[in-house]
């Protein structure tokens, strides 16, 4: 309990994601479940953290706190500095768009528009101007070395090459964060093996990048490891 | 997200599903080209209408005379004319009658011979006043009309109207040549426009002579002064029972009937028969459009149903949206456009179809179509409006989901 609050005592930069004495509880009729008892965590800029647990250990719960989809029920969180813990649909929406970059397991690409329009969805939520979302959505993709692929559908494309893809599309709106939830989950190991260099890469670059997973090889890439069980940081 | 990215999205996911698309929009399809056909049918039989009565000429009443009873033997209905040229001329009187603009008492005679050089032609001829050009709402395409002069004068002239001018005349100008009716030579003096015709006559094939000629020297009998009906112009067609009462009163006075005794003539509008034909064309024209309302509904129903099956199917896609940066709003519009969009392509095709079907009814039946510019614009705001109607709880579901369990479902 005391070392995270130690943590951010120490006079550094800001850090990036401050989570304090967070609870979900979550209501079905008269049983209530507590799926985070209480998660203190702080991730500075430019960290790779993977968060893992076993099913059932509050991990889902924690990235969707995390990425702004769900808010807590008690406690708070601080994302780049803005206190989220209150925000309403709207609001979050708006903090999703600005500040996450979601790599989901399944790719969620949208099967039919090309790959240049995939990733420059985001950008449309933002409210940006065509031709500004064009040249950075095909700038998101050469980084993610599909220069050469953007007008292909997903169908048209490997299951690695359509995960670079969800990146590019994590990566375009320039993030806080890069929030992947188990994004090899659904590759082969050289797709996989692709796809987290690709996370390395982007790391590399001075991105923040949480993945969470429960393969343990997959979290030993990251630099720092957070181990939930229980609905608790272990 | 700009109105064309929503517009494209709604778009993207009508052609997505081409069938299904293309079957939705039937619904709205047959609907409005139902509503573009039952307006087009209604509003022809109205326009027809209202050319018979203009074709009447407007505001018209029409005298006639009915039984006639003398020492003590009752005649048949129009067996003898009770209605006189005097009882036309009481008619006209301004100060009695104040809302009769016009009249015009009419003896006339059919299948009379015309003759012309070698030509000859059977026609009415019809006697009446110098009025009778503004009661029936006549006009002359050259020449002049008759007279006072030509009425007090019993003169031979005549004015044709244009099917009996060019059987007599062919290509010729009639004006200024003679006809022969009934062995005394008529100057032609003037040539009506077209009329066309109206439930039983050929208003373009007649010869108009002045009454008082008619009575003298073509349909003859005992009575000189009697009158087959008398034609009376309302000032406006507000004005028509004003017209009616003050006819009837001075008739009831002339004729010395008193209250409980019945008329010799009777007094009717041409309207009154109008207006049957148009009461049953507006219940037709109801009755249909119920039914392409009715098929509207269903149509929209439709269209509700659709969005309903593609919202939960694109829930995955909702919660990414949502994931993305989507504020419940941006994905209701979404949907919204989307069910517009197939209502308006319904709505569309089913304009150019029901034009399609105007069209070729023309050639089928002889009721005229009409294609009315301000309801097709009408039917496609309905159409789209019908879209938007039924879109709008599909799309609030959309709205509503939570981006967790969209993302999580399969």
């Amino acid at each position: 309990m005391a070392s995270p609050a130690v943590a951010i005592a120490e006079p550094r930069i800001a850090p990036v994601i401050d989570l304090h004495d967070v609870r979900k509880v979550y209501r079905t009729g008269e049983i209530a479940v507590e799926a985070l008892r209480g998660v203190s965590l702080a991730i500075d800029p430019g960290e790779f953290v993977a968060i893992m647990g076993p099913s059932g250990s509050g991990k889902s719960t924690l990235m969707h706190i995390l990425g702004c989809l769900d808010v807590p029920t008690s406690g708070n969180y601080w994302l780049a500095g803005e206190d989220v813990s209150d925000m309403d649909e709207v609001e979050l929406a708006d903090v999703r768009n600005r500040r996450i970059g979601f790599v989901f397991q399944q790719f969620n690409l949208l099967p039919s528009m090309t790959a240049l329009r995939n990733v420059e969805l985001p950008l449309a939520y933002a409210g940006v101007h065509r031709d500004e979302r064009r040249r950075r959505a095909l700038e998101a993709l050469d980084r993610v070395g599909l220069a050469d692929r953007v007008t292909h559908r997903p169908g048209e494309l490997s299951g690695g090459q359509q995960q670079r893809v969800a990146v590019a599309r994590a990566l375009v709106t320039d993030p806080a964060m890069i929030l992947a939830d188990e994004p090899t989950g659904n590759l082969d190991s050289a797709a996989s093996e692709d796809v987290l260099r690709l996370f390395a890469e982007v790391h590399g670059q001075g991105r923040t990048v949480i993945l969470i997973t429960h393969e343990p090889d997959v979290a030993d890439r990251a630099a720092r490891i957070v181990k939930l069980r229980d609905g608790g940081i272990a | 997200m700009t109105w064309r990215d929503i517009l494209a999205s709604g778009w993207d996911a009508i052609r997505t599903h081409k069938l299904r698309s293309a079957l939705t929009s039937l619904g709205i399809l047959i609907g409005i080209a139902a509503v573009v056909l039952t307006v087009g049918l209604g509003q022809g039989a109205q326009q027809q209408v209202s050319k018979q009565l203009s074709a009447l000429g407007g505001n018209l009443l029409i005298v006639t005379p009915g039984s006639s009873t003398t020492g003590g033997v009752r005649g048949g209905f129009g067996s003898a004319s009770t209605l006189t040229t005097a009882d036309a001329a009481a008619l006209t009187s301004s100060t009695a009658a104040p809302d009769i603009s016009a009249v015009a008492p009419i003896l006339q005679s059919a299948n009379q011979s015309l003759v012309s050089g070698a030509n000859n032609w059977t026609t009415t001829v019809v006697g009446t006043s110098p009025d009778w050009d503004t009661v029936r709402g006549r006009s002359l395409a050259a020449g002049r009309f008759l007279t006072a002069a030509d009425e007090s004068s019993a003169a031979a002239v005549t004015v044709l109207a244009p099917d009996t001018a060019t059987e007599l005349f062919g290509p010729l100008d009639p004006v200024g040549q003679t006809v022969t009716i009934n062995s005394v030579p008529f100057q032609v003096v003037g040539l009506l426009t077209s009329a066309g015709s109206d439930s039983t006559t050929n208003l373009d094939d007649q010869a108009i002579v002045p009454i008082t000629t008619a009575a003298q020297r073509i349909v003859g009998g005992t009575s000189r002064t009697s009158v087959q009906s008398i034609y009376i112009k309302a000032a406006s067609p507000s004005r028509l029972s004003g017209a009616y009462q003050e006819a009837n009163a001075i008739l009831q006075l002339r004729h010395s009937i008193t209250a409980g005794s019945t008329t010799d003539y009777s007094i009717s509008t041409q309207q009154a028969v109008v207006q049957t034909t148009s009461k049953v064309n507006n219940t037709l024209t109801t009755l249909l459009i119920g039914i392409a309302a009715l098929s509207l509904l269903v149509g929209g129903i439709g269209v509700m149903n659709i969005m309903l099956v593609s919202v939960r199917e694109r829930t995955r896609e909702i919660g990414l949206r949502k994931a993305l940066g989507g504020t419940p709003s941006m994905i209701r519009r979404q949907f919204l456009s989307e069910a517009s969009m197939l209502g308006l392509t319904g709505g569309l095709l089913g304009v150019g179809l029901g034009i399609g079907a105007a069209i070729s009814l023309r050639h089928l039946i002889t009721n005229p179509v009409a294609i009315s510019v301000p309801w097709i614009l009408i039917a496609i705001v309905v159409a789209a409006v019908i879209g938007i109607g039924f879109g709008v709880y599909p799309a609030a579901r959309a709205a509503r989901l939570s981006p967790i369990e969209a993302l999580r479902s399969e």
